[in-house]
């Protein structure tokens, strides 16, 4: 009961963050707004091209691929904070205070999923302005949510394993790779076979085909059970590794002060 | 002296980091309701006892009790008990002053917080930043903040480690004011500095640390009258003065030093034995150009406890 009320009080905290750092909600918010337009005005006349015969329209088949950027950009200022966090006088007195160690994380993943749902608002909407049709039900939402827990808590695996702050938010870009070199912007049939080997058994591929078939389709198509099984397992190695860290790094932080 | 009126217990502390021994078989006990200084130069050891203490490192081996309670295997308890003012700032930058005191007396499970901060801000006079965000406050302000959340729900054992280390006079003296006033209160004390002026001025109980382990303990009254009584250094005019004072005062023993034209004498202290000392210089009619006393201070007591050499306080004869 203690454990979730400090949970709370640690979303609520870290929410504040978020909000007080405007720049941080422009980047989240509207980049991936951005490079959606980008892909589908600018590169989506050639890449478009493959799609303008098929059953699917160009910004049908990115809208999966921007979430998941979308998720993976938000993520990565988990890290940050926590990084920050960890390098300041206030996580001392939390630590001599009678909370539950995990509320400290517990309380940055909450918020972090808050503000990346508020940040996929934005690129549905715009998606929707520029044609994307969708038949998004719980369904979608909960593989957004799914992908954006799992991966948070990498976020925070790497907030803490980090060095620095500048460090912490850098794991993303991998995870940025993972999402290009998927089909979440072009089909790996097109890809050099090398690259499409890579891209068809890599995690974010059946993430990002689940998202992709509920979005469109309605039902989740047959990866979706390879998608759960990938956020379950790095949910779970992160969230243990996580708590495991936070505790660990107890006294190598305090004996650097 | 039953178990509950300790506050702190701690019994043969030992704790190394990796091949360094920092804390070799640490013993103290502070009383509830006792200031007490844990006073000792930097890289004695000072801050590992007071992470031990609240919980943030674990010992290697040792008892050690905080309000009752076992710090490795009661924690949490442990935990119910404290507050840790430490050497920097523990405040959330991107809240305010308000903000700050309510999210740790969310935490701390206070029945109302809103009233909680009212009142801290109010003691603290901090009442008209409230609602700035602390990053826009001065160091200061800051600071006193923090001590503030160390305050929060009321916690039985209050820390303070190095509370005045970098602080400017104006800040060390509020700081000085505030944790006296948390004295008068009835609060236990722990606090731990490597400035003597500070345990002197502040502690009911001072134990030196030294190479991991407590070298000397008591009041500062007592930590003082371990030392040698005090000096009394006579100049004179010339080596002729001196050499004659020399013989005048072979009695008591002088330290005679031709380069500076010295003779330093060891007394008791007592205006008795100074008379007399006087009494024989009158007699003589020899030529004295100065007289120094030299006081014992903390800062002797300290040296000779922690071995080192340094200068003394010089106070000239009125």
């Amino acid at each position: 009961m203690h454990r979730l009320r400090d949970t709370w009080t640690m979303t609520k905290r870290s929410l504040r963050h978020i909000v007080r750092s405007p720049d941080t909600i422009i980047t989240v918010a509207a980049m991936p707004v951005a490079l959606m337009l980008l892909f589908v005005y600018v590169f989506g006349g050639s890449f478009g091209r493959v799609f303008r015969n098929g059953p699917v329209s160009y910004i049908d088949f990115i809208v999966p691929g921007v979430v998941a950027m979308t998720v993976v950009s938000g993520i990565a200022y988990a890290a940050v904070r926590l990084s920050m966090d960890m390098q300041k006088g206030i996580i001392t007195r939390f630590r001599t205070m009678p909370i539950a160690p995990a509320s400290v994380l517990s309380g940055q993943a909450f918020s972090s999923l808050l503000s990346n749902l508020f940040s996929v608002l934005p690129v549905m909407t715009v998606g929707v302005a520029v044609g994307f049709r969708s038949h998004a039900g719980a369904a979608a939402w909960m593989t957004f949510v799914a992908l954006t827990v799992a991966t948070t808590w990498l976020a925070l695996m790497f907030g803490l394993m980090a060095r620095t702050v500048e460090g912490a938010g850098s794991f993303s870009y991998i995870l940025l790779l993972l999402v290009f070199v998927s089909p979440g912007f072009a089909p790996t049939s097109s890809m050099s076979a090398p690259v499409r080997a890579f891209a068809d058994h890599q995690p974010m591929t059946p993430v990002v085909e689940t998202m992709r078939s509920l979005l469109l389709y309605g039902h989740a198509g047959g990866v979706a059970w390879e998608a759960f099984a990938w956020c379950a397992g790095l949910l779970a190695v992160c969230y243990l590794t996580s708590v495991r860290l936070f505790g660990a790094t107890r006294e190598r932080l305090v004996v650097a002060q | 002296m039953t178990e509950s009126d300790v506050a702190v217990e701690v019994e043969g502390l030992r704790k190394s980091f990796g091949s360094n021994l920092v804390l070799d078989g640490v013993d103290l006990s502070v009383e509830r309701g006792r200031l007490f200084a844990l006073l000792g130069p930097n890289g004695a050891g000072k801050t590992t006892v007071v992470n031990i203490l609240t919980t943030l490192v674990s010992p290697d081996s040792g008892k050690v009790r905080v309000g009752g309670f076992d710090v490795t295997r009661q924690a949490a308890r442990v935990r119910e008990s404290i507050s840790l003012t430490g050497q920097f700032a523990a405040v959330d930058h991107l809240l305010t002053g308000r903000e700050n005191i309510v999210l740790i007396a969310e935490l701390r499970h206070v029945r109302s917080p809103a009233a909680t901060a009212e009142a801290l801000l109010e003691q603290f006079g901090l009442a008209g930043a409230a609602d700035r965000r602390t990053a826009t406050y001065s160091g200061g302000m800051r600071r006193k903040l923090d001590i503030a959340l160390g305050l929060v729900g009321d916690p039985a054992v209050v820390f303070f480690d190095e509370p005045t280390t970098g602080l400017d006079p104006e800040s060390r003296n509020m700081m000085w004011d505030t944790i006296k006033l948390m004295a008068a209160g009835g609060k236990t004390i722990f606090l731990t500095t490597q400035y003597l002026e500070e345990a002197d001025r502040l502690a009911d109980e001072i134990a030196i640390l030294s190479h991991g382990r407590v070298a000397a303990r008591g009041t500062p009254q007592a930590l003082k009258s371990m030392l040698p009584h005090g000096q009394v250094e006579i100049r004179f005019a010339g080596t002729g003065n001196l050499e004659r004072a020399a013989g005048v005062l072979a009695d008591s023993d002088p330290v005679r030093d031709d380069s500076t034209l010295t003779l330093t004498v060891t007394t008791d202290g007592t205006v008795a034995r100074l008379s007399r000392l006087f009494a024989v210089l009158e007699a003589s009619q020899l030529e004295v150009a100065g007289l120094v006393q030299r006081t014992p201070t903390l800062d002797e007591a300290f040296l000779q406890v922690v071995g080192h050499h340094g200068g003394r306080q010089d106070a000239p004869v009125a």
